[in-house]
């Protein structure tokens, strides 16, 4: 009975002095393990499966922007070989046609891109091809954006730009971009 | 004038650091919060290519990622060295799509299910061929946002 503790001790405050110290440890254990990646990428509409093969013949030679990727990477440009460097310019000037000659298309809207590749083609060349062609709208969708009163510095990408502005430059300059299935040439 | 007339010398009061900790655990909350611990591990290599015209994928929950690349050293014995698809955190074939879109759906809000996007992860070197494939699964399973993850370009 002498040995008993005396329970009647009030413990006192826990000091918090520590806890900055240990928030400080986990906050850099979160600030080294958080990688915040952002996925970003070229975004595109898929078209819808069928089976019925859309017949290219029923187009105008003169609309159509054919460009074939072949299993070596290199480009045919409305049978041209051509350099990727070049692609953006040639589409560009497909599209809007400003000399208004014979074998470009007849205006924006009808202006169809048809892009074919090879299943050996590599996807980063790919890639690079949809770029320049995306690229190229996204250029010339930019340069109308400017001639229209009030927008002489604003690009397409701003997210805060009115939806009716968005639709009108899109209707006037539609993205078409049609791929055909690919030809079996250089597999792995 | 007097009224403007500073008072001087009187040292000002030591700071109080009784509100740091809260400062510091709203910080540590935050990284907590946005913290995303990655799920499943990564079974091929994927480096993907380059490009200048990027969007930005908005919402995390509404995407699923398709990843496709050759199989990793470790890998390599049972996979072969072919580039493979992999679907969460096994490798598959383009028949297990359906149902790795079918699972990802029905944890999204129905009234968001259009807003989908397949995120493809695909290494630059693969060939056409097998992303094709691909292409022609989603086109199938009526999953026709994609996105072809890619780097913007070093400048």
């Amino acid at each position: 009975m002498l040995n008993r503790k005396k329970n009647n001790r009030v413990s006192n405050e826990v000091n918090a002095g520590s806890m900055a110290d240990i928030a400080f440890l986990l906050l850099i254990f979160f600030l080294v393990t958080t990688t915040i990646d952002i996925d970003k990428g070229i975004t595109v509409k898929l078209p819808p499966w069928s089976n019925e093969e859309v017949d290219p013949t029923k187009l105008n030679k003169r609309n159509v922007f054919s460009v074939l990727v072949n299993a070596d990477d290199q480009l045919l440009v409305r049978g041209e070989l051509t350099e990727i460097g070049q692609l953006r310019e040639r589409a560009k000037e497909f599209i809007v046609n400003p000399t208004k000659r014979e074998d470009l298309a007849e205006k924006p809207t009808k202006a169809i891109i048809s892009l074919k590749n090879d299943r050996g083609t590599s996807y980063g060349t790919y890639i690079q091809v949809y770029n320049e062609l995306k690229a190229a709208y996204n250029e010339l969708w930019t340069e109308k954006l400017r001639t229209k009163s009030g927008y002489t510095k604003e690009s397409v990408f701003n997210d805060d730009l009115p939806i009716a502005i968005r639709r009108e430059i899109r209707s006037e300059i539609p993205f078409v971009l049609s791929e055909a299935e690919p030809t079996n040439f250089g597999e792995e | 004038m007097s009224k403007f007339t500073k008072k001087r010398g009187k040292a000002s009061p030591a700071i109080s650091t009784a509100s740091l900790p809260d400062i510091i655990f709203m910080l540590l909350f935050f990284f907590m919060v946005v913290t995303v611990m990655r799920s499943s591990d990564r079974m091929v290599d994927v480096i993907v290519p380059t490009a200048s015209e990027l969007t930005k994928l908005e919402k995390k929950s509404l995407v699923n990622q398709i990843y496709i690349g050759k199989p990793k050293e470790q890998f390599r014995d049972i996979y072969g060295s072919a580039p493979r698809i992999q679907l969460n955190d096994k490798i598959s074939d383009e028949d297990d799509i359906p149902i790795f879109l079918e699972k990802h759906k029905i944890k999204v809000p129905e009234n968001q299910r259009t807003k989908i996007t397949t995120s493809l992860r695909v290494d630059g070197e693969v060939t056409m061929g097998i992303v094709q494939d691909v292409k022609t699964a989603l086109r199938k399973a009526n999953q026709l946002k994609v996105n072809y993850s890619a780097r913007p370009n070093a400048k």
